[in-house]
């Protein structure tokens, strides 16, 4: 298979992908999609890694990648613990509620 | 043209299709699935890089136990329809300004780099699957022994912290 298409093109996925997720966490007001977009912007790194592992041919890339996974893996089962306990005691889970802190 | 090119092609628009779906839709389990739709695409992205380890570590990590652990959340809180909430009238048209400077900062510094990108992106003609494997492995078994064998320890620490914040207390009533 011949490599044709330019590491710039997957670059350039990785990065619309990102700032969609950047503007989902911005716009959105409820925490699980907030929590998908988070998701989202680990993914596009994730691509810029493994486009970039291939480009200089070491495996390095995609062992950050497997890193960021068992990482964010860990975060999802804390976070959406959180999302539950929080649902518990407010019995809703619009993130403008959260402002027990607020002065 | 080569056939990676219309497939390249295709998944760019299906992936950056799914995370628009993923951004407008007002049913969470829509979202959802679109996720799992961007992050397939994203799957077959890895294979056309050479990767089939971290493709299908990405279809069963992500698109199988962390987005049905997102579906099991959502459908347990029934959040699959929250009321319509009243935010701040300038949140919308600030976040969709911030997003596009980010975008167009990345695509600055891509655009401005491309020509080092461009000097990158030529790798042998063809890769052995197999030989990229076995030097991941050997990589990830030797040179990363020490943080592979601590990612095990953070899991642990996140299986003890999910079950201790979920557990309920022994005086407090059933909700």
């Amino acid at each position: 298979m011949t490599q044709i298409i330019p590491l710039s093109w997957y670059l350039a996925v990785s990065m619309l992908l990102f700032s969609m997720g950047a503007l989902g966490v911005l716009i959105r007001r409820n925490p699980l999609i907030i929590f998908m977009s988070i998701e989202l912007m680990l993914n596009a790194a994730n691509l810029a890694f493994v486009a970039f592992a291939r480009s200089f041919g070491v495996p390095t890339g995609q062992i950050f990648v497997f890193f960021v996974m068992t990482v964010s893996a860990a975060e999802v089962a804390v976070g959406l613990a959180l999302i539950i306990i929080i649902f518990r005691n407010k019995h809703s889970i619009d993130v403008d509620l959260m402002n027990s802190l607020k002065g | 043209m080569d056939y990676t090119l219309i497939l390249f092609i295709i998944l760019a628009a299906v992936a950056v299709a799914s995370a628009a779906g993923l951004l407008v839709s007002r049913n969470t389990v829509y979202a959802a699935l679109f996720l799992v739709l961007n992050f397939a695409t994203v799957a077959v992205f890895y294979l056309l890089l050479g990767a089939p380890f971290i493709a299908l570590a990405q279809v069963t990590i992500y698109a199988g136990a962390i987005m049905v652990l997102f579906l099991f959340v959502i459908m347990l809180l029934g959040a699959d329809k929250l009321p319509k909430a009243k935010g701040l009238p300038w949140q919308r048209p600030l976040a969709i300004v911030l997003a596009a400077v980010l975008l167009v900062e990345a695509g600055f510094l891509l655009f401005q780099r491309l020509q080092l990108t461009a000097n990158l992106a030529s790798p042998e003609a063809s890769i052995n699957t197999t030989e990229a494997l076995q030097s991941l492995a050997k990589t990830l078994f030797s040179q990363y022994l020490l943080p592979f064998e601590v990612t095990s320890v953070l899991l642990l620490v996140a299986m003890i912290g999910v079950i201790v914040l979920t557990k309920k207390e022994k005086g407090e009533q059933e909700a």
